[in-house]
């Protein structure tokens, strides 16, 4: 086995750059996630492992440094952690009943940034994302044209938008659209 | 000079910029801003088409979105033409090219217009009375017919050049109309805080404004006022003003479907510009200020070229500067019209008559008309009209006949008043009630949270109108939680006071039944067909609509409907609110395909999945299959070989040597708590609790009515957690289907699920020298039979990464599942495959993989099963648990229907003549010559060509078909009868010892 | 397209994000093996489809995930309201009439034959 090479990491939309001067589009650097579901009772201690406060509200997320928790339900947040640190253990070592499962791989990322942000996200987005009802740190999982995403808000013009790998061509390719569109 | 009919110093344009396009092939000028139908008038072109029946010579009628007449084909190009543009709508752009349809040879001469002379055999009802026998020439002969004959436009050939942009918009006050009411309520609606959308079907707002002279607001001539109006709230931050954009249609919970043309009025449009941009509006609150739309006269003839809406009239001279023809008469039932005998007189035209069918017309417009020189035929009806390409004359005759008299003109303006535009607020499913004093149907019940102000709402004075526009977008407003500002006001003033309107036929559509009076132009649709279809027995009005068609065009009757239904209720002897208003559907006016396909082609037509491997493939010349909207790697054919030459190599060599296959589009399904393996109790007819970790085990899915529902392998990797895995198809649906009974019939279990279908890619490596290939990677497992046994999971490094290792198998023979982190996917493919590929092992495809599976009888949930077939018909009842006290579909496999003799069940079928393959979905009979129709046993599910077996081999469902083994079946085709013998359905190594290495 | 409030996120989002699961309230019964021929009939197979309020399920599959019902007017499609999994049947007593005063084209033409 030592004289194996350790297999490469090719990431999906590698190298790609898109959008308009309205909203950029960038493929984010590859990140650690977990899906994370637990009980109210669990939220307590798999927040002090993971380091970051899960959030209990809908449509709301905390951050601490490169550290995301993202609420989707009641009961399920995602965790990402943008420097790729490792939460499977960390969630583990709360001692708290969950269900962290590893989907590093399974999404990817694309910032969406710019004065057209909105707009662009909005050509297959249904949800309202105007500052009053999707302020930064807002997030929430939702529908983009074909594709189920995850949206966060990291600054009043920048998205994270998340979704699953097979989909990201397909997200990319609709929002270079609303990009272009944006832009006029 | 931009057209004869040009008047100096009239309408609104700018006679400096000019453009140029072209009309059946004839080179004409026009100003910026005219649209075809005024650039057309202006150059005293009135003949635009023939006509959808009859073939009759027709003209502009209207100015506006109502227009069912002048149809025109307009394109900029090739492959950018369209057919069927409202002539009214289109504005010129320079270099445009216009056609007439629906003629042949010439707009002039059409050969079809004999279809006129013939009109006694085209009555209404005519299609369904004659071409009914024999059935068959409906496809073959009278519909092609019919469709050549009764053409609209010719559709274009070309793909569709341009493309198409799309929005979701929220607001807290959409406001659909931007004529004073409009532009009043989104004002206040704005000055109160509210975020607004304006829009408008117009290039610029007014609405009627737009046609108006004697109207002041604020002390400003109307269009003045709107324009400045229209500007001030473009530049305010909470509004959105769209102009060239249509409110089509009104959907539930105040969706509001907008189309807003972006370039279809320019020369040389930026190409990155969408040519139409769809916006899908949610409001809290909806204002509603469509307007009213201006009815025609029905009488002898009124669709002559020539014969235009009077507001249309006034349109073309007011804001484009055009007049409709040197003596124009005007023909009426409502003070309107008289207004555009008073803009004409003013602009040098000659008026000679207003014919009024009413005895008393308003008296300020009579006195104006004294005042002005014009003469007034009160109590008088147009009793005919004459003209073959373009009217020359009108019959006038004192109501009841007498004194008729004939009355040169070239055009002649008509009006009966004004409907009420509850297009949208009909679609919002409110319900109309109608005012018998004014003979119009109002909003009346609502059904959204809108509010219909102005016109469309029958408010008919001026001041009202803003009063009532003010206040209500200043209620919506706050109603949506605006809390800002100021309220505004305003005053307005009109010339004059209307009175009048009448609905129906007037004198001259007589009682004669041959009569030509239209109500519905675009379906040449005639008051006497009303009548016809009311003597055949339509009473209600809407088999009136479809025996007659009335309405029933893409207008939707915007002219017609009103008199159409007063002439029913007429001949039914009943009031109009008993006969009743037809449903109005979206879309309010005609819109795109390119619109609402939008984004929806090409690449995006449908998200094309494709796994971390696919370039690799791709690269090694794969051919893929769709399955979902996944892209699999179907065979890999090396230069020279057809699929079935690729498919026999790739199944021979796997079970030879060694194949390493794409298995990543396997749904993938992770099953976390301490109740997972009860939870799976539940879910799956097998039995979780005694699977130890390490360990897999092949389960079965039903529904609660007993039948299969999915299948697949779950590999336990610890007490707590499964890997859950599922057919490729199925992955969405059996997480609902998870989800279903777990938050709402077992919420109590402890366990939570999670998709990890993307986590993983899957690289399946099978055959006798698959442990060979991949032992060298591996890290940290032993993959002894004894440490790593068939059907067995373990967790460790592969290349370096992290890796599920399954050892089981789809082909039958020794195999492993290396799972690992998806984007690893393509770099641990490529180290195994520089392993198998001097060994000669190969890359096969999902063709191989089935035909492999085939062989050892292994079913494919959805191939060989249908959603009809229980554990037991499908052959795999020993996977079905006797002993536990429940699971999903345990009661319905007791269902007497399931449990009874001779139910369609899973066999193996050989062709006596081992080289014929049968057909996936043949019928299969026990007596082939049994008379038809003959008694169907079952079909075939699955069938290849085997190269392992050297024969063919297919599985089937039969009646009975597990008691039929060694009977011989029969597979009839169109050309042959296939002999088949019931097998079972191992047909390779039914020992199974190959599995093991 | 529908409006739906999500009793989950405590928002109102667009129908694209839900998927319909029919009715609501019918449980499946614990002893479901034991069932009658009849009762499992009634349990899986009939329903009523009503012309009014219907109580149904839905699941917020784009959103939150969770599954949760509707009390909803077949006739106006207004929801009358949505509550969480698990809670019983809301009285709509109440509730504001909807069906006696939305009512359709349609019907206004049956009134009309």
């Amino acid at each position: 086995m030592a004289d194996q090479a350790i297999a490469t990491r090719k990431v999906p939309l590698a190298g790609l750059r898109g959008g308009s001067h309205a909203a950029v589009l960038t493929p984010a650097a590859p990140a650690a996630r977990i899906a994370l579901r637990a009980g109210k009772d669990a939220v307590p201690a798999l927040s002090a492992a993971l380091g970051v406060t899960l959030p209990t509200r809908p449509k709301t997320s905390a951050s601490t440094a490169k550290r995301h928790a993202l609420w989707l339900g009641p009961d399920e947040w995602l965790v990402i952690d943008e420097d790729g640190a490792e939460l499977m253990g960390a969630a583990a070592s709360s001692g708290a009943l969950h269900s962290a499962v590893d989907v590093s791989h399974r999404n990817m990322a694309i910032i969406v940034s710019g004065p057209g942000a909105e707009v662009a996200i909005n050509s297959g987005c249904p949800q309202d994302l105007s500052l009053g009802l999707f302020p930064v740190g807002a997030c929430s999982r939702t529908i983009f044209g074909k594709a189920e995403i995850v949206l966060l808000r990291t600054a009043e013009d920048t998205f994270r938008l998340e979704c699953w790998r097979s989909f990201a061509p397909f997200v990319f390719g609709l929002l270079s659209e609303g990009a272009e569109d944006a832009a006029h | 000079m931009s057209g004869v009919n040009r008047i100096s110093g009239a309408g609104r344009l700018t006679p400096a910029r000019t453009a140029r396009f072209s009309f059946d092939g004839r080179t004409l000028t026009a100003l910026e801003g005219d649209t075809v139908a005024s650039a057309l008038i202006a150059n005293d072109i009135h003949l635009v088409g023939r006509s959808f029946k009859y073939h009759r010579p027709r003209g502009i009628l209207s100015a506006g979105a109502e227009e069912p007449n002048a149809l025109l084909d307009v394109s900029r190009d090739a492959a950018r033409r369209q057919p069927n543009v409202r002539a009214t709508v289109q504005e010129v752009f320079d270099g445009m090219k216009v056609a007439s349809q629906n003629r042949w040879p010439s707009l002039a001469f059409d050969v079809g217009g004999f279809n006129d002379l013939l009109s006694p055999f085209f009555a209404a009802g005519f299609y369904y009375k004659t071409f009914m026998w024999p059935k068959a020439a409906w496809h073959a002969l009278y519909e092609p017919f019919i469709r050549r004959a009764a053409g609209l436009g010719v559709a274009p050939t070309e793909p569709d050049p341009d493309h198409y942009a799309s929005r979701y918009a929220h607001c807290d006050v959409l406001v659909v109309g931007a004529g004073v009411a409009g532009l009043a309520a989104a004002l206040a609606a704005a000055k109160a805080g509210a975020k607004v959308i304006l829009c408008d079907e117009q290039p610029d707002v007014g609405g009627a404004l737009r046609y108006d002279s004697g109207t002041t607001i604020d002390g400003k001539p109307g269009y003045d006022w709107a324009q400045a109006t229209g500007q001030a709230l473009a530049a305010m931050d909470n509004v959105t003003l769209l102009t060239r954009t249509t409110a089509f249609g009104y959907y539930n919970h105040n969706f509001v479907g907008l189309v807003e043309r972006v370039t279809d009025h320019l020369a040389a449009p930026d190409k990155a510009l969408p040519r139409e941009r769809l916006w899908q509006v949610r409001a809290k609150k909806v204002v509603l200020a469509n307007g009213a739309i201006e009815r025609h006269m029905v009488f002898a003839n009124n669709d002559r070229p020539g014969i235009l809406l009077a507001s249309a009239g006034r349109t073309f001279l007011n804001h484009f500067g055009v007049a409709v023809g040197k003596k124009v008469g005007v023909y009426t039932a409502h003070d309107s019209a008289y207004e555009a005998a008073f803009d004409l007189r003013k602009a040098g035209v000659a008026v000679p008559v207003i014919v009024d069918c009413r005895e008393r017309p308003g008296e300020a417009v009579l006195e104006k008309a004294r005042e002005l020189g014009i003469e007034v035929l009160k109590g008088h009806s147009v009793v005919n009209t004459t003209g073959k390409l373009r009217i020359a004359s009108i019959t006038v005759a004192r109501n009841g006949g007498s004194g008729a008299r004939k009355i040169a003109v070239d055009a002649l303006l008509v009006s009966a008043g004004w409907t009420p535009s509850v297009h949208l607020f009909s679609q919002s499913r409110g319900k109309v009630k109608f005012d018998a004093e004014t003979e119009r149907f109002l909003p009346g019940t609502y059904a959204q949270d809108c509010l219909s102000i102005g016109a469309c709402n029958g408010t008919d004075d001026l001041q009202a109108t803003i009063d009532e526009a003010l206040a209500a977008g200043e209620l919506a407003a706050r109603a949506a939680g605006a809390e800002g500002g100021a309220q505004v006001a305003l005053t307005g003033q009109n010339a004059f006071d209307w009175t009048g309107g009448m609905i129906g036929a007037a004198e001259g559509a007589g009682p004669d039944t041959t009569v030509k009076a239209f109500i519905d132009f675009q379906h040449d649709v005639c008051a006497k067909d009303i009548r016809l279809a009311v003597r055949e027995g339509m009473h209600s009005v809407e088999h009136i609509k479809r025996f007659t068609t009335n309405g029933m065009a893409s207008d939707q009757g915007k002219l017609s409907n009103m008199h159409g239904l007063a002439i029913a209720a007429e001949a039914l002897g009943k009031g109009i609110p008993e006969v009743g208003l037809t449903t109005f559907r979206q879309p309010y006016t005609p819109i795109t395909f390119g619109a609402i396909v939008n984004h929806s082609r090409g690449s995006l037509f449908d998200p094309a999945r494709k796994t971390p491997m696919h370039s690799w493939e791709e690269a090694q010349g794969a051919e893929f299959e769709d399955v979902g909207n996944w892209k699999r790697a179907w065979f890999y054919p090396k230069a020279g070989e057809s699929m079935h030459d690729a498919v026999a190599r790739e199944c021979k060599t796997v079970r030879d040597v060694a194949g390493v296959f794409d298995a990543s589009t396997l749904g993938k399904i992770e099953v976390v708590g301490p109740d997972a393996a009860q939870f799976l109790n539940l879910m799956y007819t097998n039995a979780w609790d005694n699977l130890k970790p390490g360990r897999c085990r092949y389960g079965i899915m039903l529904r609660d009515d007993g039948f299969v529902y999915d299948d697949g392998v779950v590999g336990r990797l610890a007490e707590d957690r499964f890997h859950v895995t599922t057919t490729t198809g199925g992955a969405p649906r059996v997480l609902q289907h998870m989800e279903d009974y777990l938050q709402t019939e077992f919420p109590h279990l402890k366990v939570w699920l999670t998709s990890t279908t993307e986590q993983w890619a899957v690289i399946a490596v099978q055959g006798p020298k698959a442990r060979e290939i991949i032992a060298p990677l591996v890290e940290g497992i032993d993959l002894s039979n004894e440490a790593l046994p068939h059907m067995s999971v373990a967790e460790g490094k592969i290349c370096g990464v992290p890796t599920r290792l399954f050892r089981m198998s789809f082909t039958g023979e020794l195999g492993f599942e290396v799972n690992v982190p998806a984007d690893y996917g393509q770099a641990v493919w490529e180290a195994i495959w520089a392993r198998a590929e001097p060994m000669g092992a190969c890359a096969y495809g999902t063709e191989t993989m089935h035909v492999l599976r085939a062989e050892k009888g292994y079913i494919i949930v959805g191939q060989d099963t249908d959603g009809t077939l229980t554990p037991h018909d499908a052959g795999v009842s020993w996977a079905v648990s006797k002993k536990k006290p429940d699971f999903v579909g345990i009661r319905g496999l007791k269902r007497p229907d399931l449990v009874k003799d001779g139910r369609k069940q899973l066999v193996g079928l050989l062709t006596k003549d081992p080289k014929v393959v049968l057909e996936e979905g043949a019928q299969i009979v026990a007596d082939p010559n049994e008379p038809k129709p003959m008694t169907m046993l079952g079909h075939v599910t699955s069938s290849y060509w085997s190269s392992n077996c050297g024969r063919s081999i297919a599985m089937a469902v039969v009646a009975g078909g597990q008691a039929r083994l060694g009977q011989t079946l029969y597979v009839p085709m169109a050309d042959r009868t296939v002999a088949v013998e019931v097998s079972d359905m191992v047909f390779f190594d039914k020992e199974g010892g190959r599995l093991h290495g | 397209m529908l409006l739906i409030y999500c009793p989950y996120c405590e928002e109102e989002r667009s129908e694209l994000e839900f998927r319909n699961g029919g009715d609501a309230h019918i449980a499946r019964p614990t002893n479901i093996a034991e069932i009658s021929d009849e009762e499992f009939e009634a349990y899986f197979f009939l329903r009523d489809n009503p012309k009014g309020v219907i109580f149904e399920r839905w699941r917020h599959i784009h959103g939150c995930g969770r599954f949760f019902n509707a009390a909803r007017d077949t006739v106006s499609d207004r929801f009358l309201t949505t509550y969480k999994a698990g809670e019983p049947k809301p009285n709509l007593d109440a509730a504001p009439e909807t069906s006696a005063t939305v009512e359709t084209y349609e019907a206004l033409e049956g009134a009309a034959q």
